[in-house]
């Protein structure tokens, strides 16, 4: 069973390496965005300190919501999707690789640039730290509940907007703590319950994301 | 035992006798809470002694904030039942439920936003449960949109399922928003358990107006069943 699990891990990883704009454009996205306010508010270091967490979070989970969509699409197309559900392992464990194997390829990226977008807005070590350890918690959780909306417009053609609709109240949580975070870090306050409760939002999606995401993946592929 | 209540009560045909002979009943009790609410809460009640005649509006937005998530509880334990049993009639409850739901958040909304201006000087803030009630009806209307691009009736009730139960995460974040920050919304004022906070003439017609809303609910969702069930060709 692990074994399996390992194998898609493995298959969807390479997959997207061969294809390299499908993860470099979301980074794109990440990167520019965050450059656009800058331009749009005016260089003002202290404003731009202040509201630079805010920035980064809606830029990241802004790039997630884009790219999630994507998800189950291509495999929905070439019939790859028919085959996982068919096979004999669990498919709760399945598509928790797949989750796992996009936050690896689309998130992780992000993460790994965001201490230099955070020095390009003249944020401390201090903080700097702690947006990466907010990031850590948060992007999977949103990797996660995007799923679910992924699987359930797997059937619908041309959906657009929908996806953002449906997903984005579900996300507000885990921006505020994840921004609350921050500010509490840039007024040197205790951090460890922002944490706990990221890392809580993040027990409980693990939970019960990948099972809903099961359920509307054969909901929408029966359609 | 299951499948006697579902012959007896759930079956599309059972549900539309009894919800006939149920309505009226739920209708007159519906107006007599409410005419009762209305005029003890408006006329009767004392007036505030900080707020003077202004605190009247909480009659209304106390008891739609309220109704608002109770509607949204029920659409999601129809939302279980709808995937789990797959009783038809439920899914038929959770699809009528989200229009009132959402009526009834902006309601809310609207009220406290009116019921703020005088009270706080503003017309909205970003406070915890402001916010929270903002994205309880953000997400009745996704529900409402997923639900409308969807062709097959089946597809359309189990995945709207789907987002439902995804959704009631948002509940507890509402319900604890004003105790785990302390913002300027109040906090609760009825408890179950403690005493409430609230003198006894303001609190009776309030618990009527509560009664009463979701008596309201009862009746609007019951329609609209019937309704659908007609429309579906169920009968």
């Amino acid at each position: 069973m692990f074994k399996s699990f390992l194998t898609i891990i493995q298959h969807e990883i390479r997959v997207t390496m061969r294809q390299a704009f499908s993860w470099i454009t979301p980074l794109l996205f990440f990167v520019i965005v965050v450059s656009l306010f800058p331009l749009a508010i005016g260089p003002d270091e202290t404003l731009l300190r202040k509201i630079a967490p805010g920035i980064i979070w809606v830029a990241a989970l802004l790039a997630i919501l884009i790219s999630i969509g994507n998800l189950f699409r291509t495999d929905a197309e070439e019939g790859y999707l028919d085959l996982l559900l068919l096979s004999p392992h669990s498919l709760t464990l399945l598509v928790c690789s797949k989750i796992f194997s996009y936050w690896f390829t689309h998130c992780l990226p992000l993460i790994l640039v965001s201490p230099l977008l955070g020095l390009l807005l003249n944020l401390t070590s201090h903080e700097e730290l702690t947006l990466i350890i907010t990031l850590l918690l948060g992007t999977p959780v949103l990797c996660l509940l995007g799923a679910v909306g992924a699987g359930l417009v797997v059937g619908i053609r041309g959906h657009g907007l929908l996806l953002p609709v449906l997903i984005m109240p579900l996300y507000v949580p885990i921006l505020i703590f994840g921004t609350g975070a921050m500010m509490a870090a840039s007024l040197h306050q205790p951090l460890n319950g922002y944490f706990a409760i990221m890392g809580a939002f993040l027990l409980v999606s693990l939970a019960f994301a990948p099972l809903l995401t099961g359920v509307a993946l054969r909901i929408g592929v029966n359609q | 035992m299951f499948h006697w209540i579902q012959k007896r009560f759930l079956a599309p045909k059972a549900f539309y006798r009894s919800s006939g002979y149920f309505l009226p009943w739920i209708s007159l009790l519906f107006i007599l809470c409410f005419s009762y609410g209305l005029i003890s809460g408006l006329f009767i009640a004392p007036a505030d002694y900080q707020q003077g005649d202004g605190f009247r509006i909480m009659y209304v937005h106390v008891p739609s904030a309220f109704t608002s998530m109770a509607i949204y509880l029920v659409m999601a334990s129809c939302a279980v039942v709808t995937l789990v049993w797959r009783v038809k009639i439920a899914a038929i409850c959770m699809s009528c439920s989200a229009p009132i739901g959402a009526w009834f958040t902006f309601l809310a909304l609207i009220t406290g936003s009116i019921w703020g201006k005088p009270m706080w000087g503003t017309w909205w803030i970003w406070d915890a449960r402001l916010t929270s009630v903002l994205i309880l009806l953000f997400l009745y209307l996704g529900f409402i949109a997923l639900q409308s691009v969807m062709a097959d009736q089946q597809t359309r009730d189990r995945t709207g399922a789907v987002i439902a139960i995804v959704g009631v995460i948002n509940l507890p974040i509402i319900h604890y928003s004003v105790i785990w920050w302390n913002t300027l919304h109040q906090g609760p004022s009825i408890s179950q358990f403690a005493k409430p906070a609230i003198a006894t003439p303001m609190l009776n017609p309030l618990l009527a107006m509560i009664a009463a809303f979701i008596l309201f609910y009862v009746v609007i969702l019951f329609l609209r069943v019937r309704n659908q069930i007609l429309l579906r060709k169920m009968l």
